[in-house]
């Protein structure tokens, strides 16, 4: 345990700005959207102060905390971060300060509960990814559904209809993936309490199964393992648990979009890849096939169908299903590629799609319409918006030198030692990634500049400083995902060694060990 | 026997390698992030870099010049690009015969254009992003050549393509021009798969997909992996060298400026597929299964490309169709393995003179003609741009192969290696390259003839300006030249005391073909069949004036014009074909899947609408729910241990 509590801070810093936001003279509601900005640029120094403590080298899980919450069933209040909840929360305190900023003017002049609520939603997906025990996690991914209902009923696209019905949608299907994992839960811990002495605590729970302690019988693995896997197929939404994704993508605010989708549904694929695997290694391995058909089939069809939208927030949508396919193939892999490519790829997907969520707004925001057809030559009046759009789309079909194909590759090669099949199919949504994007480019960006948009001004100085790190960020990291791996790789090592059935034996090592023997 | 890839760590001057490829880069980045502040001075920066890599790689060369045959491969490590457990991705360098080549074609020919296109683009407002994208083309050309794995190579592989891209694209407010990028790269997508498969295979069958562990271990792996390897590759190579059946994107790259075309679409970004197989011989070694399908491939784009370009008025898209059929030739020697390994990159070489240069040339007339590229409304041109018609003449005959010229020495070696392959595909494979010659020297001897001789057939542009057909400026006509000596002399250079052979042979290997056919013999054969073909099309476009309007002509010809119909097949298929798809499951979405949830819903909660109108009170509830959800949890985990 760490002498000061790094993570309780980081998870706790947006509140400051909660509180600012309240403490805030009446008739100067205005100044929220600095508050809730500084708020979050703290959080995102606190978040990298944890990332230098964190010794790469060290044990799996650091920066613990652990305190007692309802002592007469063990549940506490302890979090901790191993490389990849680490990089994830990177993520998040990296992409909030960007959606604040992006978000400037779309708080319907309501300022202090819009900014408010996207900071209450950073403090608990940073928490949710630090938790560490299963109870935490739970409230916390419950929990979040109420900011997020929120921010697309009562903010986003005009059309009180037909947001509010997204919203519902959004709120129940979450819903009712979130009470699944509640009765798996509470099945868990019936089963654990027998043998585990603390059977929330994560850590405790995933060695007490690599070292036997504790075994649950072929159906009840199964059964619990389908209670975390629905509610994690329903978040990161998988194909046919899809359909409200387009649905709250569209009908949200560009900056609430790129929240939805790159943040809150990795917990989705970090949920599998921590929960499902480590805690149900035999029902996982018993499912792989069933989830691997699942993941080609989301990979593409999100992909064909993201070709036929006539709308661009949920063409990338549906961008993202295809690549929530991808990461679900990466974590079912069973390789150390493809599960740190799947933990890069969360984050990779969470960069280029953020970029390209606000890019698409700020369009959005110009024209009045989400209509691919309602535009046409942008690239002639704002060459700015045009030049950022096409990189941020060239980062979302995984061109090398963009951090995103490191990840696409690494998921599809990790997949490939084992499914070769799967990954086969899964290659070729390159092709169809391709057409989506450069046939959106094309529509909006190029050709006679359309009459609607000739009176466009290209990008402000708001709108560059939300992009811009972004854009940088993605071509850092495509040139060195070194600067991410460090944490990730020994995380995957480390929990990989823990799933004891079928050693991730692969052709390759076979190839490298006769190698090394010539 | 395939030779050991055995390169020794580069320092000294070996350790420029990277440089090459720096420098470029960082021209590129300048421009880019400068923005409009490099307007003035952009051009003259990309022109620095693009020459300034050109000396380098002359540098590194008379440095390799100096070693022993055995002694010229070094590996440059630059830094460790993705590492993760049981899976080292490096960006390095490798710098050999094969790689060298390759470096001095891109650069030189690279710095010309340059050059050129200073002139060329003087009136464009975009000229400092014209630049840009050509040095980054440089760059991600120089990463495929010298990268030291097939992941690298593969990344400078999509690098070009998006250089590809930007450029076929660069006038974007031309429908046509947007169209045709995406396309390009969309198609040269579907190659990407399949060399994207094939490095997967290497990494699960070597544990690497790095150069020497894939080339030394090809021999002793199963053969039906390196045959799948083999074939994958071809399907990469297929998509960027604009070979059957993914050779469609090629004409219609035309609409980029016309220096472009000279540069990426057809001295070097196209002829990436020929490097690629060439450089993995050693895995073709291994597959005569997979060479005949190289081959295959080969003879059937260098058909397909010669017919289409018999039919163009186009002078790029015959140019374009020229360029599908040279690039066939030089992907049917690669496929013969040992035998022609060699000449397909001198094939290449001398092509990327002739064809750079043809294409200056017929960026020079267009220059003159108020851009029209249609060659039905030139004519008589030789007496306006004497400089231009004399390269361009030079190019012609290094083209068809007429001795001393370049083309003559490569494509002849092509022929007798075709027929050296032996048994019944040796006849077929060489009577296909026999007929190719005859066909080349029909529409290149069309082109000339159409474009400097006959009658004026000039039409005024749809503006009404009549054209005045002038000389280009030196700086354009400078580098016409310099290509034009090339055309002139690169091949018998090369042919001299073997010296192209003895310096690839180390990298490639080299065998020695014995053709059926006495040499001598066959040397005439190819000179008159080039003779037929220049006769016809003198008899037809010479002798009378090619009608100012095409005639119907016969099937033949209208297939031709359609590009043999291959385009009508994507639209059929592809493009109907997935648009269908695409709208089906957008409505199965919405009504199978959506409507499903939707039925559920409504059936467990009442209709949608009474939802929504519940939702207010709702979601207040729902807040309350959320901690019932916890305190639910509470009370079943104390019934639970009650």
């Amino acid at each position: 345990m760490s002498s000061f509590p790094y993570l309780t801070v980081t998870i706790a810093a947006p509140l400051v700005g909660v509180a600012g936001i309240a403490l805030l003279p009446k008739g100067t509601g205005a100044r929220s959207k600095q508050i809730a900005l500084g708020a979050s640029l703290l959080t995102l120094v606190l978040s990298i102060v944890d990332a230098v403590k964190f010794d790469v080298g060290g044990p799996r899980f650091q920066l613990n905390e652990s305190y007692t919450w309802i002592s007469q069933f063990h549940i506490n209040y302890s979090v901790g971060v191993d490389g990849i909840a680490l990089v994830l929360i990177l993520m998040t305190t990296v992409l909030t300060p960007v959606v604040i900023l992006a978000s400037w003017h779309d708080d319907k002049d309501r300022p202090r509960p819009f900014f408010s609520l996207l900071l209450v939603l950073e403090v608990m997906m940073v928490g949710v990814f630090a938790a560490t025990d299963v109870f935490l996690f739970y409230v916390l991914f419950e929990g979040l559904l109420i900011p997020a209902y929120f921010l697309i009923g009562s903010y986003g696209r005009s059309g009180e209809q037909k947001r509010s019905y997204a919203a519902v949608k959004f709120l129940l299907y979450n819903l009712l993936g979130g009470l699944l994992m509640l009765a798996a839960v509470i099945g868990l811990y019936v089963v654990a309490e027998r043998s585990v002495a603390d059977p929330f605590s994560f850590q405790a729970l995933a060695n007490a199964v690599s070292s036997g302690t504790l075994h649950f019988s072929t159906g009840v693995e199964r059964w619990l393992f389908l209670g975390f896997f629905i509610a994690f197929a329903v978040k990161a939404p998988l194909w046919p648990f899809h359909t409200w994704l387009p649905d709250a993508a569209s009908e949200a605010t560009p900056g609430t979009a790129v929240l939805l989708v790159g943040v809150l549904d990795k917990i989705g694929t970090f949920g599998m890849l921590r929960f499902c695997l480590e805690l149900f290694p035999n029902a996982s391995h018993w499912f792989t096939p069933a989830v691997l058909v699942l993941a080609v089939i989301s990979t593409v069809y999100g992909a064909l169908l993201a070709i036929g939208q006539t709308d661009m927030k949920r063409l990338i949508a549906y961008t993202s299903i295809s690549h929530f396919g991808l990461i679900t193939l990466g974590v079912f892999a069973w390789t150390a590629r493809g599960q740190v490519g799947a933990s890069l790829y969360m984050v990779n997907h969470g960069l280029a799609t953020g970029a390209l969520f606000l890019l698409a707004g700020f369009m959005i925001r110009r024209r009045g319409s989400a209509e691919i057809e309602a535009y046409g030559g942008v690239q002639k009046v704002a060459p700015l918006l045009a030049g950022t759009f096409l990189l941020a789309g060239l980062s979302s079909l995984a061109l090398p030198g963009m951090s995103p194909f490191v990840s696409e590759f690494l998921v599809l090669v990790g997949t490939f030692e084992k499914y070769p099949v799967a990954a086969i199919i899964g290659v070729t949504s390159i092709v169809l990634a391709a057409v989506y994007i450069l046939w959106l480019y094309q529509r909006t960006m190029t050709g006679p500049v359309a009459e609607s948009v000739s009176n466009f001004k290209d990008l402000n100085r708001r709108e560059l400083a939300a992009v811009v790190p972004l854009l940088a960020l993605i071509l850092v990291l495509g040139f060195a995902p070194g600067i991410l791996t460090k944490y990730i790789n020994p995380a995957v090592t480390q929990s990989t060694t823990q799933i004891t059935v079928a050693p991730p034996h692969t052709v390759a090592d076979a190839a490298r060990a006769a190698g090394s023997q010539r | 026997m395939t030779p050991s890839y055995a390169p020794v760590a580069a320092t000294g001057t070996f350790a420029l390698t990277a440089w090459v490829i720096l420098l470029p880069l960082a021209g590129a980045a300048i421009l880019l992030i400068g923005g409009r502040r490099t307007n003035r001075w952009g051009h003259l920066l990309g022109c620095a870099a693009a020459i300034g890599s050109f000396v380098l790689g002359a540098v590194l060369f008379f440095a390799l010049l100096a070693k022993p045959g055995a002694q010229r491969s070094y590996d440059q490590h630059v830094y460790t690009w993705i590492p993760v457990p049981g899976f080292t991705a490096d960006v390095g360098f490798h710098l050999d015969q094969l790689s060298i080549v390759f470096v001095l074609l891109i650069t030189g020919v690279g710095s010309l254009i340059h050059i050129y296109s200073v002139a060329y683009m003087e009136h464009d407002e975009n000229r400092r992003k014209f630049f840009c994208y050509l040095n980054l083309f440089l760059a991600a050309m120089l990463v495929l050549v010298l990268a030291d794995n097939y992941l690298l190579l593969y990344a400078g592989w999509e690098g070009v393509g998006l250089a590809s891209y930007l450029l076929i694209g660069f006038w974007q407010h031309k429908p046509s021009a947007a169209v045709a990028a995406k396309k390009a790269f969309i198609v040269n997508r579907v190659g990407d798969v399949g060399l994207s498969i094939a490095v997967m295979l290497m990494y699960t069958t070597f544990g690497s997909f790095a150069f020497g562990p894939v080339l030394n271990g090809a021999s002793s792996a199963k053969v039906g992996t390196m045959t799948a390897i083999g074939l994958l590759l071809l399907l990469g190579a297929c998509g960027k060298s604009a070979q059957f059946p993914l050779q469609s994107w090629l004409l219609d790259a035309m609409e980029g400026p016309t220096p472009v075309s000279a540069l990426i679409h057809a001295a070097t970004m196209v002829t990436a597929g020929v490097y690629l197989i060439v450089r993995s011989n050693a895995i073709f070694d291994v597959s005569p299964n997979a060479r005949l399908v190289v081959t295959i491939i080969g003879a059937i784009t260098l058909m397909f490309g010669a017919i289409i370009g018999c039919a163009k008025d186009d002078i790029k898209k015959a140019l374009a169709g020229s360029t599908m059929s040279q690039i066939g030739y030089m992907i049917l020697a690669a496929g013969l393995g040992p035998i022609g390994y060699v000449f397909a990159i001198m094939h290449l070489i001398t092509h990327g003179f002739f064809k750079a240069g043809l294409f200056l040339g017929a960026g020079s007339v267009m220059h003159g003609m108020n851009d029209d590229v249609n060659m039905r409304h030139y004519g008589a041109l030789r007496k306006f741009m004497p400089w231009t018609y004399v390269t361009f003449g030079l190019g012609y005959l290094a083209i068809i192969g007429v001795p001393p010229f370049s083309g003559y020495w490569s494509k002849d070696k092509i022929i007798e290696a075709a027929f050296a392959q032996g048994g019944t595909s040796g006849w077929i494979l060489g009577c296909a390259a026999l007929l190719g010659a005859l066909v080349t020297a029909f529409y290149m001897t069309r082109v000339v003839l159409m474009t400097f001789f006959g009658q004026k057939r000039w039409v005024p542009d749809a503006e009404g300006h009549e054209p005045h057909p002038h000389e280009s400026p030196w700086i354009m006509v400078v580098p016409m030249v310099v290509l034009a000596v090339g055309s002139v002399a690169a091949g018998f250079l090369f042919s001299y005391h073997n010296a192209f052979v003895n310096w690839l042979s180390p990298v490639t290997g080299f065998s020695e073909g014995h053709s059926p056919i006495n040499t001598a013999v066959l040397q005439v054969v190819t000179l008159v069949v080039v003779a037929l073909g220049i006769g016809y099309a003198y008899l037809g476009y010479g002798l009378q004036q090619a009608p100012s309007t095409p005639p119907l002509g016969s099937f033949a010809t209208r297939a031709a014009r359609q590009d043999l119909y291959g385009d009508a097949f994507n639209e059929l298929v592809f493009m109907r074909g997935g648009q269908y798809l695409t709208r089906v499951l957008v409505y199965f979405d919405m009504k199978g899947v959506d409507g499903v949830v939707n039925g559920v819903s409504a059936g467990l909660g009442g209709s949608s609408g009474r939802l929504r109108k519940l939702q207010s009170g709702f979601v207040r509830s729902y807040a309350l729910s959320m901690f019932g959800g916890a305190t639910l949890l509470i009370v079943a985990l104390l019934l639970v241990r009650g």
